[in-house]
């Protein structure tokens, strides 16, 4: 009786919420078609893209093989995901260690040097991009992973993360570890960052997303081809006269292929890093 | 002894606490307000990059960006982004948060995906993805041909109007699920009782939504409009692969000219385009104080 109560009940909600399926599937299919169009214009010619196919074809190698012989493809490839990964592992290692120091060591000096630090926040990067690249360049670290990586490696919203993300980390550890006579730095690395590995997913999915998506800086500072990314890449190819579609989308694909990855094998850590935050 | 041991031992975590910041601190330092500084001074010289001088008058810089025509058109086109795109984007992914955080809701976990898909690809992709599918000859004309909306090709990229509102779909488009997922982390934090409460109360939808909702999201819908403001107004990779600032420099954003001032095809002009950014930092500034001093609910 029960029973047949509580599912007259819900299927009265399941057809209350009618609209909100139709809402949601409509959203959704706008938010996908322009992606699952990207690849299947991957798999198609030039000209059957501007006639309007939009579903898949039989090109894909072709548009492959094209793509690989008009552009430095695995050059531009292996450039970002080795820029990426260099960032990526600096700034979670920089910031976490600041993130540690600021929680758990916090005092006022280092409350109101936070407080500065999250300023730079407001600090737009065209208005730091000409200094830097002076700076880079009198460095001579043009067109190296270094001019690329070193201006994102200390990020005021990475270090507010490890430090937000700290509270949890329980205090009574450290006193443990030090009773056991383990020193400051031997407590962060053997207690803290294993902890805190959820943190550091998430801190890294976010990280190696931004780097590898970033356009104006590396346009700045990788003057020599050999030395391009990704985005660049195809930003190049979409630039001449006269544009293979198919060569295109294929492109797009490729540089999107890493953060797709990413995104759906860590979706939940890239849910977190953005978010990490605002707890 | 034994105190003067202890001591030594509460300075050693005391120094061991400043190392750890030390790195991070010394980078944004010399990353971002030493450059800063740099800037600064920058925009009181004129003269290409090897070889800077002062100005004459010292605020040359200033008043010919004030005088620039082109500039000013950018800053027009970057707050009419701002004022039609971010509206727009946040009170859908606000919506969008809401319906799905309906604990009734079946298939909410793919809903979720679907929305927050678009996030997964670089800026300079979508922008290609929406240029090739608003061209001339591109999928959307096809389309609206087929469905006898329109009867010739609409140039959409090549005219001032439409070239600006493919740039706000593609905005939209691109961020409405990452602010959404901002708003669900909110929603998920307000504890199921208080809508019970106000369901007791008699609130019906739209009203718990106004009253408990929203003033509950209130420290998240404030984060949201500051970062979209901020990026809003940084907009640059669109604006570069989307329209390439036409037709006529009229879709052109801040840093875009900025750049082309600086980067761009021509002479290199520092000094001017650090005034410009400069003129950028300013008005992040004052429109995430005015955010803060709006959403400063303590008295």
């Amino acid at each position: 009786m029960t029973d047949k109560k509580i599912k007259a009940n819900s299927s009265a909600i399941q057809k209350r919420l009618i609209p909100t399926y139709i809402f949601l599937t409509i959203v959704s299919i706008f938010s996908v078609f322009p992606l699952f169009w990207m690849v299947t214009a991957a798999t198609n010619l030039s000209v059957d893209v501007s006639r309007g196919k939009i579903w898949f074809g039989t090109h894909l190698v072709e548009n492959f093989n094209n793509l690989v012989a008009n552009t430095n493809l695995w050059k531009s490839f292996g450039n970002s995901l080795l820029y990426s990964t260099v960032q990526t592992l600096l700034c979670i290692f920089i910031c976490s260690l600041a993130g540690y120091g600021f929680e758990l060591y916090h005092d006022k000096g280092k409350d109101l040097l936070f407080a500065i630090l999250l300023m730079a926040m407001m600090i737009p990067g065209v208005a730091t991009m000409i200094p830097l690249f002076t700076m880079m360049s009198r460095l001579h670290l043009l067109n190296t992973v270094w001019g690329f990586a070193l201006p994102a490696i200390s990020t005021p919203f990475m270090i507010m993360m490890f430090r937000q993300n700290s509270r949890n980390f329980p205090p009574d550890i450290m006193e443990a570890a030090r009773i056991d006579g383990l020193s400051e730095f031997w407590i962060f690395f053997r207690m803290y960052m294993p902890v805190m590995k959820s943190t550091y997913a998430a801190a890294a999915v976010i990280t190696f997303m931004n780097a590898w998506n970033s356009y104006m800086w590396p346009r700045v500072v990788m003057t020599d081809n050999r030395a391009q990314t990704m985005p660049m890449l195809i930003a190049n190819l979409a630039g001449g006269y006269t544009i293979d579609y198919g060569m295109l989308m294929m492109g797009v694909l490729f540089c999107s292929l890493p953060t797709m990855i990413v995104f759906f094998v860590l979706q939940r850590q890239f849910t977190e890093g953005i978010t990490g935050s605002v707890k | 002894m034994d105190k003067k041991k202890k001591m030594g031992l509460l300075a050693k975590q005391k120094a061991a606490g400043w190392l750890f910041l030390v790195i991070a601190s010394a980078m944004i330092i010399v990353m971002s307000f030493y450059p800063m500084v740099q800037a600064l001074i920058t925009s009181f010289k004129t003269g290409s990059s090897a070889n800077l001088k002062w100005a004459e008058p010292l605020f040359y810089n200033y008043r010919r960006m004030f005088q620039d025509k082109m500039f000013m058109k950018s800053v027009g086109n970057t707050f009419l982004y701002l004022i039609i795109q971010v509206p727009i984007m946040l009170i859908l992914a606000i919506l969008l948060a809401q319906l799905l955080n309906n604990k009734d809701l079946k298939f909410k976990g793919l809903f979720r995906t679907c929305v927050f898909l678009p996030c997964a690809v670089s800026l300079v992709s979508y922008a290609l993805i929406f240029r090739t599918i608003f061209a001339t000859q591109g999928l959307i004309n096809i389309i609206l041909t087929n469905l006898g909306i329109i009867h010739e090709n609409i140039n959409w990229l090549g005219q001032t109007n439409t070239a600006r509102l493919v740039i706000i779909i593609a905005l939209i488009w691109r961020w409405t699920g990452y602010n959404m997922v901002f708003y669900l982390a909110g929603l998920q934090n307000i504890e199921y009782s208080v809508y019970e409460a106000a369901k007791i109360d008699g609130a019906n939808g739209w009203k718990t939504f106004w009253y408990v909702t929203v003033p509950l999201l209130r420290p998240v819908i404030i984060m949201t409009f500051i970062m979209s403001i901020n990026g809003t107004l940084q907009l640059f990779d669109e604006s570069v692969n989307l329209t390439n600032g036409g037709p006529a420099n009229t879709t052109i954003t801040m840093s875009h000219y900025i750049y082309n001032n600086s980067f761009g095809q021509g002479v290199a002009n520092f000094g001017y385009a650090s005034a410009m950014s400069f003129f950028v930092f300013i008005l992040v500034a004052i429109l995430a104080a005015i955010n803060l001093k709006v959403g400063d609910t303590r008295d």
